[in-house]
């Protein structure tokens, strides 16, 4: 959805490197919207993670399942109420929230399921994005925010803020936020700080229900 | 081959059956450590002719254009099992078998069977053929029903499940449909009350009838209307009567008529029955969940959009149920328009999920898979 950011040494993407950090080895992982499971065959690998996946592309679940993982084909705002309560340990969304028809009730499944929820998007607070429609008077494009507004599956774009205000009114409690620059790395300041609402690029909330 | 077990085997209504014979096909070579056996199963009018060319109708295996050398399922690296089901008429033991106890063919006689006891025999195969552990099993429609039936009773027996265009649970309106049929064939006179073997006749038009209403089920309304539209069979206009005046009435006749050359009228009474039986939460408190909790076995369900027999809801509920059960499951419904048969046929998307699946099962099971390990 938004631009692929630069890889890491181990030929993982930098932004799923960073949540890769996050999970517990051991723990039982649903990646939503896994895409060919990059991450999940990470996180098997180095972390010894029982992984599941969701994806909405048949040729992404084909490429995932061909790596022997265990992936459903569904859609993040149908099939998520599908699973158990407390099934995982963590349900990662990364970079789909703002494509989903309804991120709140995204969040709460993820958070019914998982006893924590990993979520990365893209801030469209960020400085750049303001100057484009402030300059231009313009929905912002350019090489972070790719499409054009009658042709993005980007839906709902929120803030950092947004997001922090949303955790907040669901009692939803951040355990960690990173905020990221253009080049994938983390920032000093954490994504729920003044600074990271006009800086970040993207951000990754750890949430704890 | 054929094996012959004179241990009666136990049937979920409480009837024995005794001796069975089961008639079975392999491919393949079974390697060193017996653990790369793949057990296909098929459906209502298969047979164990998955591969080989039907030795009555000539046409290649149901499944040759999946099972093979160097084909999605490669017979050069697994040994490939497709053995008839009970109650089947191509050798393991059916209504048309010679029942012991009267010297005659079971006919009416033959107790009534379920998906239960048809995986029941399976199983005896594999003891027999020395596999503790089938590396996976795989079918469609009523094989795929058998593949469930085999990882909920047996899950030690399976590494991989592939259930594909199957329900846990028949339907009222596949329940429906088979009655149609069996009525076809009970209400014609040659039928003879199930005794036409004695009598020397066969219920061609109760079963052709039969055959020609399943068929309709098989399809879909969009490769109906690609493949013969209102077409007209060898004639310029419609012939103010009852022969094939249409491309579609001709091929269903046709469909029929060779059916009954290589089909038993009261296998098909006695293998649809079965089907109609099978209701896997129904056996486990109403939850489908029950039946598999704490599975071992690795899951991959596919589905077809077009098909209305086996909709891509019953395999959801499935998954929904593995996922529930915390099993390792895979979902794909493949885009197709042509109906449940979909599952026979050469679909691109099938065969990469499949290769898929189990190329990554194969290296998660550590299985060697090259020819020195054989």
């Amino acid at each position: 959805m938004a631009p692929m950011p630069n890889h890491s040494a181990t030929g993982l993407r930098i932004d799923l490197k960073i949540i890769a950090e996050m999970i517990d080895p051991g723990s039982r992982v649903l990646d939503v919207g896994c895409g060919e499971g990059e991450l999940l065959a990470h996180l098997r690998d180095a972390r010894d993670v029982d992984g599941r996946g969701m994806e909405l592309s048949m040729q992404g679940v084909q490429r995932a399942v061909s790596r022997g993982l265990a992936v459903i084909q569904g859609d993040a705002d149908i099939d998520l109420a599908d699973y158990p309560d407390d099934a995982f340990d963590y349900v990662i969304l990364s970079k789909t929230l703002q494509a989903t028809r309804n991120p709140r009730l995204v969040v709460e499944q993820m958070l019914r399921i998982g006893r924590h929820a990993v979520v990365s998007f893209p801030n469209f607070a960020h400085w750049r994005t303001r100057l484009d429609l402030v300059l231009k008077g313009r929905m912002p494009v350019n090489e972070l925010l790719p499409y054009s507004w009658y042709e993005t599956p980007n839906i709902h774009f929120c803030t950092v803020r947004d997001f922090v205000d949303l955790c907040r009114a669901m009692d939803v409690r951040i355990k960690a936020s990173l905020a990221l620059d253009a080049d994938g790395d983390v920032q000093r300041f954490t994504a729920d700080s003044r600074w990271a609402n006009l800086l970040a690029v993207d951000a990754v909330f750890l949430l704890e229900k | 081959m054929v094996l012959c077990a004179d241990e009666p085997l136990p049937l979920d209504s409480g009837a024995r059956i005794g001796p069975v014979e089961v008639a079975y096909h392999t491919y393949g070579t079974l390697n060193a450590d017996r653990s790369n056996a793949v057990l296909v199963c098929h459906a209502l009018t298969g047979d164990q002719y998955a591969v080989l060319p039907h030795p009555v109708t000539g046409k290649p295996g149901w499944w040759a254009n999946l099972i093979g050398p160097g084909k999605v399922v490669d017979t050069d690296a697994y040994f490939v099992i497709c053995a008839n089901v009970l109650g089947g008429c191509m050798g393991t033991t059916g209504p048309k078998s010679e029942n012991p106890a009267t010297g005659r063919p079971y006919m009416l006689d033959f107790p009534v069977i379920t998906i239960g006891d048809m995986v029941r025999l399976h199983v005896r195969l594999l003891d027999h053929l020395g596999i503790d552990r089938v590396f996976a099993a795989i079918g469609g429609s009523m094989g795929g029903m058998q593949v469930l039936q085999l990882a909920s009773a047996f899950p030690e027996r399976v590494f991989c499940a592939l259930p594909i265009a199957a329900c846990a649970r028949y339907s009222a309106q596949n329940i429906a449909f088979d009655e149609v049929g069996r009525q076809a064939i009970m209400a014609d006179p040659e039928w003879c009350g199930g005794e036409y073997l004695l009598e020397d006749r066969v219920p061609h038009k109760g079963l052709a009838v039969a055959r020609m209403a399943a068929h309709i089920t098989y399809l879909s309304e969009a490769a109906l209307t690609r493949k013969f539209g209102r077409k007209l069979q060898a004639r310029e206009k419609i012939g103010f009567g009852f022969d094939a005046d249409f491309e579609v009435e001709s091929y269903l006749r046709h469909q029929g008529s060779t059916f009954v050359e290589r089909f038993d009228a009261n296998s098909y009474l006695y293998i649809t029955r079965a089907m109609d039986y099978f209701d896997l939460p129904g056996e486990h408190g109403g939850n489908l969940a029950n039946a598999f909790r704490g599975t071992p076995v690795k899951f991959c369900v596919i589905s077809f959009t077009s098909d209305w027999l086996f909709p891509t809801r019953d395999s959801q509920a499935i998954v929904r149920a593995l996922n529930a059960a915390a099993a390792s499951v895979s979902f794909v419904e493949v885009q197709s328009d042509k109906g449940h048969d979909a599952f026979l046929l050469d679909e691109p998307e099938l065969h990469d999920t499949i290769r898929g699946f189990l190329d990554g099962m194969a290296d998660r099971a550590g299985l060697d898979l090259s020819r020195e390990a054989r």
